[in-house]
């Protein structure tokens, strides 16, 4: 096993490596190491530790247990700075970036190049940031503010930045999820220069043809655990999945048969100024309809708009065959259209309030009477949807806070149902819960549409749109770029749609 | 130059010539060199604040405690000044400047160690020091005739044409614009007001970063506690009651956005000269000096309307990017 | 129809812990555990405190800022915050002056005040629901042009003579000691304390300051009810400015001056989050109870009223700062 011949020995090693949340262990005893020259792909499902992995790469958190060892000396990281002093630079897949200032003082912030006294050399930062947007292939200029770049750009001065530094260890968290085609072939040139200079490369991505492209070793993790690592040469994409998943792709999805409904939504023209446009689609009742598209393709935007969280400049929406309008959550609500939101968090869930509480919050004129709250009938109506869902939790008046990703899921999707909507959309359901939860959700998914409740399913994860949708969606740019039924749905049709192939072949 | 012309600051410096032209045309003078050099000097303590204020609000925060800081060390240096009409100047003021960057650090560390909302801390903080000025001055005045000739004189001494006052006020602008600019801890304010949850994953310590902002804006106080008392001769426990807020207003009308991140040295400059100006310019035109606070108070308004931040959403379509 | 099939789903109970364990809990009692310690130190301090007219005396020094605040504390649970209290109060005390010089009547100079206050509660609310504008800045900005008005209007004058009539409003008895004032302050609290705790309302406002975007996204229309809240608060600061203009029998542009303060104080003492989202009117209450019998007590000792702020501004602090430090101790974190 000892492997001692120096152009592989890793530059950086993680054994044994524990990091536990409230409610839920991100990471439980994982194993990784990084070679120089080396390009290793950690794939996982969403949810199963990786961003916890970088965080704790880059010094954002500090693991319960294990040790870290660059060279073979163990070392902490207690700061950001500590990290990338250590070599250690990441591209992020949240942006943390930051609107106000230019491109070039982003890329360089926390370690401008000094002048004379110390101070900023705003100069050289401005040549320096040039060299740099120009070695990615980036055509941006440096004195833009960030604001005003679109989400691609954005990304690609995250890059910058991570390249900015001096580094040996460079960690990508799905650096192509929201890059064009052209864009992302220049990507990959760049890996291939950062492998000559011996760099060791963390690539972290969801896209199987981009990992057998240009990864060297691979790594698997699965609900917080390390479950294999290898050479890529020694895997087919079929045994990835499967270690990733941990079972066969058939039995993680329930068996359901599609009986169509009468139409019950239908819109036409939508169109909104900066985010989506021309989108037009039916759904059916006892429909599942999925949306799959990148990262920034538009799916969540054209939900928000049909939920009223934001206003379409044109189109039309018919509910029923008759056009409705649409101004707020309220009027949505109104007309029995709900949006389980992708930020659960932020969006979804009020964590601070009691688990009843967020259960009837849409549902209060039905458990009041005349406008008082009537607590009783709150714990009933929380109960029936609650345990229908089958809730974990200690009581109805725990937190949501408290719970697991799943099990806060499992409140928001309670609290939509309370209000006996028509239409259900769900954005990105399953994203970042246990697989327990997982599978729960999608059961649920299937009971519902079979009791002839219309579902929206926004997705990113192809085997979940393979596995739940009678039909799909396919954005790209904020345009529909394909929609297909059940029968022709394959992973290679879905990817070529959302990424564009068809256009760069 | 045409980033220049759409910024705020352009509107800012616009309006404030517009202002001053305004007040030319009801009274001739009033742009004379040697009057707008009279009207700078008189707006250097609220210039010197606000840019301490600009340094907090830019990391998300606020100091309301700033005016209480100022009356506390301003007493303190008179008190002094009055047992002992020996002591130095300069040494005076170097007690001032301890005096409010301790204050200051209390702010800051409750903030930074304990995690309480500025408004909450320098809520309870202006209160205190405003009290404690009662308490060690067992609320008694100290007149002019107690303050040394050099205590009055200096804030006032003729130094190639400009008060010192005046100097000391452009050099702190000067000192802010390169601090701010080019030093590391400048742009970590713009960083933690700006994206907090992104400053961590560049390296920058949020809570140190907010600390030393009102560390900053308490030793500016207390500079301003020994040049107002010195000033204006005269110390008691009202002075200054109140500025917390033209504080605020300067930097409001000056452009830095309450939400934090964004702002400029000139931006709170211009934004004190603003309310400086309209002080000024009210008696010249004739207007009764009782509509001044409803005039800040609408320059407020208006400004925080003008400088309201639009989130446009994200841009996907490729047509829009544009 | 359940998920896992079979299996009955499992017994989530209804609270976690019993009602005894919260109350001993809470925030509340903490403070109420301190006003009884302040109580018996005065007790103790002057043998002038037990005296119910004295007692009753005291109360003035809470009413008129405990009205606003109850308003105030919905408005800072719903996460935002009006400083132009104060400024309301001025103006709105100056109509009434103004109005008198006309020959109004009590009742039509009671009627202008609520009017103005609610006014002027409309004003903030548009510039924070409708132009979008940070609350604490634009009521900074109302705050000064509200007063400013009053100064315009009167200068260094003042407005007096006032009719007897409107007197009982600010100095009247409805029984004994108890006073019109300290009886409006009883209904208010009541009438506060249900509306934020037991009807669908005070559950929105909850929902709105914990998390406004998710409140938006469950269907609340957040901007409405922001827009009453500012409403009430205005009107609770036309009330407050009826009373103590009643009380002092004249108006100057100072009235009230820094109360706003003075009430934000109240409110956070009252365990009200300033962060949005939780909070009490029972903490309010108490913490006016409180206030209270500090500002009495102390002026029982001759203690002048700039120093009763140390204890007031010390108290707020070191009631929020001490849980932190002893955890900041204890666990080395504060949260």
């Amino acid at each position: 096993m000892k492997d001692t011949s120096p152009e592989s020995r890793e530059v950086l090693s993680l054994e044994a490596i524990t990091k536990t949340f409230p409610g839920v262990t991100a990471l439980n005893d994982v194993a990784l190491s990084l070679y120089p020259g080396e390009v290793t792909a950690l794939v996982g499902e969403n949810g199963a530790g990786k961003s916890t992995l970088v965080k704790i790469l880059t010094g954002i958190y500090q693991p319960d247990g294990g040790t870290i060892r660059v060279d073979g000396a163990e070392t902490r990281f207690p700061t950001a700075i500590a990290a990338q002093s250590a070599g250690i630079t990441a591209i992020h897949q949240e942006t943390v970036l930051f609107d106000e200032l230019s491109v070039a003082e982003n890329i360089f912030l926390g370690h401008a190049p000094r002048g004379r006294f110390g101070l900023i050399d705003w100069a050289r930062l401005r040549v320096d940031a040039k060299a740099i947007l120009e070695r990615i292939g980036a055509r941006l200029d440096p004195e833009t503010p960030l604001k005003e770049l679109g989400i691609a750009s954005k990304h690609l001065v995250a890059i910058a930045r991570a390249l900015s530094v001096e580094a040996r260890v460079v960690v990508m968290d799905e650096p192509t999820a929201s890059l064009s085609q052209a864009e992302i072939e220049e990507l990959y040139d760049l890996v291939e220069r950062l492998k000559a200079e011996g760099k060791a490369i963390l690539f972290i991505s969801h896209k199987f043809d981009e990992i057998f492209r240009i990864a060297d070793r691979y790594t698997v993790f699965r609900d917080g655990e390390m479950v294999d690592a290898g050479r890529i040469t020694e895997v087919t994409e079929d045994q990835l999945v499967e270690k990733m998943v941990g079972r066969t792709m058939d039995a993680i999805f329930p068996d359901r048969t599609f009986d169509p409904g009468p139409e019950i939504l239908r819109v036409e023209g939508y169109r909104h100024p900066t985010e989506f446009a021309e989108i037009d689609f039916t759904l059916r009742r006892g429909e599942i309809l999925g949306f799959y598209g990148l990262v920034g393709a538009g799916r969540s935007e054209v939900m928000q708009a049909l939920f009223g969280v934001t206003r379409p400049s044109a189109g039309r929406v018919l509910l029923d065959g008759q056009e409705i309008v649409i101004r707020s959550p309220a009027d949505a609500i109104a007309q029995g259209i709900v949006y389980v939101p992708e930020d659960r968090g932020h969006q979804g869930a009020i964590t601070a309030l009691p688990i009843f509480q967020n259960v009837t919050l849409p549902s209060l004129p039905q458990t009041s009477r005349h406008g008082f709250i009537r607590m009783a009938e709150e714990f009933a109506l929380a109960r029936e949807y609650t345990e229908r869902l089958d809730l974990r939790a200690a009581a109805l008046d725990q937190n949501v806070g408290n719970l697991s990703g799943g099990n806060q899921q499992k409140v928001v999707i309670a609290k939509w149902l309370a209000t006996r909507p028509k239409v259900i959309i769900l954005d990105e359901p399953t994203k970042g819960i246990d697989v327990g939860s997982k599978a729960a959700v999608h059961a649920f998914m299937a009971e519902l549409a079979a009791e002839g409740l219309a579902v929206i399913m926004v997705s990113s994860e192809i085997p979940e749109i393979l596995g739940m949708s009678d039909r799909a969606i396919v954005l790209r740019d904020g345009r529909i770029a394909g929609a297909f039924e059940r029968e022709d749905l394959t992973p290679e049709i879905l990817v070529r749609a959302a990424a564009g192939y068809a256009e760069v072949a | 130059m045409t980033r220049f012309l759409k910024s705020r600051e352009a509107i800012l410096l616009g309006a404030l010539l517009a202002l001053v032209f305004l007040a030319e045309t009801r009274f001739s003078g009033f742009a004379a060199p040697g009057n707008l050099v009279r009207i700078f000097n008189d707006t250097s303590i609220l210039i010197i604040l606000a840019l301490g204020q600009t340094m907090v609000i830019l990391t998300r925060c606020i100091d309301l405690s700033q005016a209480s800081n100022l009356a506390l060390t301003g007493m303190v240096t008179a008190m002094m000044n009055a047992a002992m009409p020996g002591l130095p100047v300069p040494l005076l003021i170097l007690v001032a400047v301890g005096i409010g960057l301790v204050l200051g650090a209390l702010n800051g560390l409750l903030v930074w160690k304990l995690d309480i909302p500025p408004i909450v801390v320098t809520l309870g903080t202006l209160t205190i020091f405003r009290g404690l000025v009662f308490l060690v001055s067992g609320g008694a005045w100290v007149n002019s005739h107690e303050m040394s000739a050099a205590y009055k004189g200096f804030p006032r001494a003729d130094i190639l044409g400009l008060p010192v006052m005046s100097w000391i006020a452009l050099a702190t602008i000067a000192a802010f614009a390169v601090a701010v600019n080019r030093t590391s801890l400048g742009r970590a304010f713009y960083a933690v007001g700006g994206n907090p949850g992104a400053a961590v994953y560049t390296g920058i310590d949020v809570g140190r970063t907010r600390f030393w902002a009102f560390v900053i804006a308490g030793g500016l106080a207390g500079l301003c506690g020994y040049l107002w008392v010195a000033r204006y001769a005269v110390a008691y426990t009202d002075v200054a009651g109140g500025f917390e807020l033209d504080i605020i207003a300067a930097c409001v009308i000056g452009g830095i956005a309450i939400s934090g991140g964004l702002g400029t040295v000139t931006g709170a400059v211009l934004g004190a000269l603003f309310l400086g100006t309209i002080k000024n310019a009210l008696p010249v035109a004739g207007i009764s000096p009782f509509w001044q606070m409803a005039i800040s108070g609408t320059a407020i308004i208006v400004a925080v309307a003008v400088n309201r931040r639009r989130t446009p959403g994200r841009i996907i379509l490729k047509e829009a990017k544009a | 129809m359940s998920l896992t099939e079979g299996t009955r789903p499992r017994h989530v109970p209804d609270r976690l812990s019993s009602r005894p364990t919260r109350i001993l809990r809470s925030w509340e009692l903490l403070l109420f555990g301190i006003g009884v310690l302040i109580f018996l130190a005065n007790t103790q301090a002057s043998p002038y405190f037990l005296d119910p007219w004295n007692l009753s005396d005291a109360t003035f020094n809470f009413t008129e800022k405990a009205f606003i605040a109850f308003a105030m504390a919905l408005l800072i649970i719903s996460g935002e915050i009006d400083l132009s209290v104060a400024g309301i109060i001025a103006l709105a005390s100056t109509a009434m002056g103004w109005a008198l010089q006309w020959g109004v009547g009590a009742p039509g100079l009671v009627a202008i005040g609520l009017s103005v206050g609610l006014l002027c509660g409309a004003v903030n609310g548009v510039l924070v629901t409708r132009l979008g504008l940070p609350s604490i800045v634009a009521t900074i900005g109302t705050m000064s042009l509200f007063r400013g008005i009053s100064y315009i209007v009167l200068g260094d004058q003042a407005f007096n003579g006032y009719p007897p009539e409107l007197a009982f409003l600010g100095r009247g008895y409805v029984f004994w000691v108890i006073s019109f004032e300290l009886t409006l302050f009883l209904l208010f609290a009541l009438l506060y304390g249900t509306l934020l705790h037991f009807t669908n309302f005070g559950r929105q406002i909850y929902a709105i300051g914990n998390n406004p975007t998710a409140a938006t996204f469950t269907g609340i229309r957040v901007a409405r009810v922001k827009m009453i809240l500012f409403l009430l608060t205005g009107l609770m600061s036309g009330i407050a400015a009826v009373c103590l203009t009643a009380r002092l029998g004249s108006t100057r542009p100072s009235i009230a001056f820094a109360w706003e303060l003075e009430i934000v104080t109240m409110v956070v003492l009252g365990g009200v989050s300033i962060l949005g989202g939780s909070g009490s009117i029972l903490g309010v209450v108490i913490a006016a109870l409180v206030i209270g019998l500090v500002t009495f007590g102390l002026g029982l000792l001759n203690v002048p009223g700039i120093v009763m702020s140390i204890f007031i501004g010390g108290l707020l602090i070191a009631v929020i700062a001490l849980p932190r430090l002893v955890r900041l101790l204890r666990t080395g974190r504060v949260t």
